[in-house]
């Protein structure tokens, strides 16, 4: 094992957290919320706007 | 007045990010696509004031943001606790997403106040420059700027992230690597 580097002394002097703690954080981030939008547009929305769109043409549902 | 097509793909468009950030906020996917909901309703009627060529889902996180606030508002004075609520609704939505190792991470962020969990959110995973960021939130960009970092700074610490070594691979993974290698 002679490839081994120094241990990274950890820089959280002043509140600054380092660079990889922050891509760890901001990609766990991303991965919670790009599940959601994975899922696309519910059918509920494409309905509403559907729904909205022809009530602004006037054209009163029976 | 019919709605424009482009403003209606436009606004399609923004749903799937709107759903993202309204659960983020709330913690609960009913809840959070009732406010999407309310924010479309509210948009439409009021598209005269949204100006053609600008950002389109800025305006509409702007009009979620506020409908939170306004009901996050009346359900504190009604029950006094907002973040038990928020634990609690996370742990019902088991599958939310299906990543069960982000558990720990989930229930960090919604430990976080408000304030630092929506500009954590906006900054980034919305993808908001801090700018836009500071428009929907009605604050100045150094505000932003400073909820981001001690959300970050919460963040690691409720985590005990000190470094690089806490992300890799599982631990167990790591330790038969590990072992392996000295053979």
């Amino acid at each position: 094992m002679d490839t081994t580097s120094p241990p990274s002394t950890s820089t959280r002097s002043a509140g600054r957290l380092g660079r990889d703690v922050q891509a760890k954080i901001g990609s766990q981030l991303r991965a919670i919320y790009n599940d959601v939008v994975k899922e696309g547009v519910p059918d509920r929305f494409v309905e509403l706007l559907k729904r909205l769109d022809k009530k602004d043409e006037k054209d009163p549902a029976p | 007045m019919s709605l424009d097509p482009s403003v209606r793909d436009a606004v399609l468009a923004a749903v799937p990010s709107l759903r993202a950030f309204a659960i983020s906020l709330s913690g609960n996917v009913d809840r959070a696509d009732d406010l999407v909901q309310e924010t479309l309703l509210r948009a439409l009627a009021n598209i005269d004031s949204f100006q053609p060529g600008s950002n389109m889902p800025a305006w509409l996180f702007t009009i979620l943001r506020n409908l939170f606030r306004s009901e996050y508002r009346k359900r504190r004075r009604e029950v006094e606790d907002a973040d038990g609520s928020y634990a609690q609704s996370l742990k019902s939505q088991p599958e939310q997403t299906g990543h069960i190792e982000f558990q720990e991470f989930r229930q960090a962020l919604g430990k976080l106040p408000q304030d630092q969990r929506e500009a954590l959110i906006l900054v980034g995973a919305s993808g908001f420059s801090y700018e836009e960021a500071a428009d929907i939130c009605g604050c100045a960009v150094g505000t932003i700027k400073s909820r981001v970092n001690r959300a970050r700074a919460r963040l690691a610490d409720m985590l005990s992230i000190e470094s690089m070594e806490d992300f890799g691979p599982d631990i167990a993974t790591r330790a038969i690597l590990a072992g392996n290698s000295t053979g």
